[in-house]
């Protein structure tokens, strides 16, 4: 496949990573987070830190949605599924996820609850549409990629005038969750690679307060490894010039302004919420999206009274300082004893895009070698 | 005794109740089309002599959705399954047995297309299935069909393979592109549509390995990466043998569509399943002339060395990528998925 071939070629990659050892200074550090855990899988998936010099160092971000997904959100949902007649459908990510008290989603299905993966928001409508008898919700996550599409069909479902259907709606927003990493400033961060899926949707200057606000240079960087690369030399570019602003490389897919007809819909469906629980990151202000009013028939948390869980996390799992670039999953007691993917403690170790999975299947043998 | 409606009629409960309408059910649809001398006795169990050699013995319970799929269906899987399981051992597969779990409602033309095409798969691969067994459930209890096939096989005195005996050094070969098979399942899944002309691989594999022994005796492991993949299969073996394993980005096998499906999909070809590949691992100095036998046969035409086993205390897997970095092949938890975002 061309299309693929052409954003991993070996040679193009050690060009690139030559130059970035050219570049990069060695009497400073070039400590580059990606925010996106599409970010993360490439990295370790190709190998990409093995091309860089010592100081060009990868911090991981929160942007992985079921990483960001609070517990007390996914025992919502269980107990929305144990004390209601509902057929629960969600992406399959998520059932794995750890809830409060080694409870998630795979063991409340194991327990006789109606909950089925799909792989779409359509798909769920489809499953409403064929069990008019049941009341059929989708467990909606994900960042601004991932928002369009349930928009899209809750409006089908409004159009249908669907009685049966509902959303559970848990999108969040890049931006925000951006502004409260920097502002915080527990990580130290000398430049961000941007999220690519996301910018096609709200475009690339959704990023440029964050830069201008903190003057941390940033690049939208596409998720194949050529694409990581380039963005890494154009980081190192920037931070060698003492820039700080946004930077596209994933042009081919991402324009300044974004999806103008995505964006419309999202605005139609949705409004932001004045505050939004993640995980790792705290309550934040503005950080998310609800349905607006006029499709209150198709919200799940007030068809149901849904009401907040507040849960903590497992002892000794710092997933909430993975998530924010603070520490190292192999920093966590826990990190490959007692959490695992076969047994995960936090999210990070769930999705093969959060940052301690990656870290398990691609870095213990990294840390075998430094070791030997 | 009536006749089977096939057209149109569907699995009753009384089909499992070992009267009447189960004789007709096995006289009309089983044993019209599996059609051999010690089925064909009607006894509850087949006698054979066998031939000198150690005997293996494999069973697999299958269990698909959706039934028929491009290259293949739940019929033919079942008998390429079995007779792979056994041929890995090095042995020449004899005979077969099959038990069916049908669900109340499952229409009969469905299971004799099925039957036709689980015959024509063992008839093919000359191994016939000799004794079997038929349940029906209620509905809701099934999932239209399950089908449990046990084989039999004869190794040749002198072939030892197994997963515990490979030796670093030892060369790693794939028989062909792999993740054909996982991937022609997926795109025939409702609501994941990507348009493919993917077809499974699903093909029994017993000539070829004969030809592979008869070349290479000394030949150590093989194993069909099934579920799970060849990264899974690695694993195995690499834990099995406590060594660990090096293979080459650029030197797997894997189809443009595969790869563009899987890049979609956000899933990793390493660990889709195959049902007609094979992973052998080889002392080095036989590896050069394996392959060559290999792209002789048809269904190793696309074989090629991907890696070498090391020595690793911690039996990692570790692939050198095409990019030239380098990354551990680990093994899987749980369900590969798509992604989210
Ligand atoms: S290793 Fe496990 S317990 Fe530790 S931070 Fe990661 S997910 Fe949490």
């Amino acid at each position: 496949m061309k299309f693929v071939d052409e954003y991993r070629d070996g040679d193009v990659a050690q060009l690139l990573a030559r130059l970035i050892r050219q570049e990069a200074k060695p009497d400073r550090n070039y400590r580059l987070m990606e925010f996106c855990g599409g970010h993360t899988h490439a990295i370790f998936r190709f190998g990409i830190v093995d091309l860089m010099p010592d100081n060009v160092r990868f911090i991981h971000g929160p942007g992985c949605p079921v990483c960001v997904l609070p517990a007390g959100r996914i025992e919502a949902a269980i107990k929305l599924v144990e004390e209601n007649d509902v057929i629960l459908c969600t992406y399959a990510d998520l059932m794995r996820v750890p809830a409060g008290k080694r409870d998630s989603l795979q063991k409340a299905k194991a327990r006789g609850g109606d909950i089925r993966m799909v792989y779409s928001a359509t798909d769920a409508l489809a499953i409403a549409q064929a069990n008019r008898e049941k009341q059929v919700v989708f467990f909606a996550i994900g960042f601004e990629t991932t928002t369009p599409p349930t928009a899209a069909v809750l409006k089908i479902a409004n159009a249908m005038q669907l009685t049966n259907f509902s959303v559970f709606c848990n999108h969040v927003e890049t931006p925000p969750a951006m502004m409260h990493i920097l502002s915080a400033g527990e990580a130290k961060i000398d430049g961000i690679l941007g999220p690519s899926h996301v910018s096609t949707i709200i475009g690339s200057q959704a990023y440029a307060d964050c830069c201008d606000k903190y003057r941390v240079p940033l690049v939208i960087a596409g998720f194949e490894p050529l694409d990581v690369i380039q963005s890494v030399l154009m980081l190192v570019r920037q931070i060698n010039a003492g820039e700080a602003s946004v930077e596209n490389q994933y042009t081919r897919a991402v324009s300044k302004g974004g999806n103008k007809k995505a964006q419309s819909l999202m605005a139609e469906v949705f409004e932001q919420r004045p505050l939004f629980e993640w995980r790792g990151l705290g309550v934040l202000p503005e950080s998310a999206v609800q349905i607006r009013s006029e499709f209150a028939d198709f919200d799940a948390e007030k068809r149901f009274g849904m009401q907040a869980i507040a849960t903590a996390d497992i002892k000794g799992c710092i997933c909430p300082a993975v998530l924010r670039g603070m520490n190292n999953p192999d920093e966590c007691k826990l990190f490959g004893t007692a959490c695992t993917p076969e047994d995960p403690k936090g999210a990070c170790m769930v999705s093969s895009e959060g940052a301690c999975a990656a870290y398990y299947s691609y870095g213990r043998y990294r840390a075998a070698e430094s070791k030997a | 005794m009536s006749k089977l409606d096939i057209k149109n009629g569907l699995i009753e409960m009384g089909h499992g109740s070992g009267g009447r309408a189960s004789a007709t059910l096995i006289e009309e649809i089983f044993v019209r089309h599996f059609d051999n001398e010690l089925l064909n006795q009607g006894n509850d169990q087949a006698l054979f002599s066998i031939p000198a050699g150690r005997m293996v013995i494999s069973t697999d319970g299958h269990v698909i959705t959706p039934l028929f799929f491009p290259g293949g269906d739940i019929g033919s899987l079942s008998i390429h399954g079995t007779v792979n399981d056994v041929a890995m051992s090095g042995a020449t597969p004899l005979y077969l047995s099959a038990s069916f779990i049908l669900e109340e409602g499952f229409p009969l033309a469905d299971l004799e297309r099925i039957v036709i095409s689980m015959a024509k798969a063992s008839i093919d691969a000359g191994v016939p299935v000799v004794t079997g067994d038929t349940k029906v459930v209620e509905r809701g209890k099934g999932d239209g069909v399950f089908i449990t096939t046990t084989g039999v096989g004869i190794v040749p005195d002198g072939i030892n393979i197994s997963g515990d005996l490979a030796k670093p050094g030892d060369a790693i070969i794939v028989s062909g592109s792999i993740g054909d098979h996982g991937i022609a399942i997926l795109s025939s899944r409702e609501g994941l549509q990507f348009g493919t002309t993917i077809e499974s691989d699903s093909a029994a594999l017993h000539t070829l390995v004969a030809e592979m022994i008869a070349i290479a005796p000394a030949i150590r492991c093989l194993r069909d990466p099934t579920r799970g993949g060849l990264a899974t299969t690695l694993n195995e073996l690499a834990r099995q043998s406590n060594v660990g394993i090096s293979i080459q980005e650029t030197s797997i096998p894997i189809k443009a569509e595969v790869k563009g499906a899987c890049e979609l999909l956000g899933l990793d070809p390493l660990y889709i399943a195959n049902e007609g590949k094979l992973v052998c691992i080889v002392p080095a100095e036989d590896a050069g002339q394996l392959l060559a036998a290999m792209h002789k046969h048809p269904l190793g035409q696309n074989a090629a060395i991907i890696g070498n086993v090391c020595e690793d205390a911690q039996q990692m897997v570790v692939m050198k990528t095409a990019f030239g970095g380098s990354r551990v092949v680990d093994w899987l938890a749980g369900e590969q998925l798509p992604r989210i975002c």
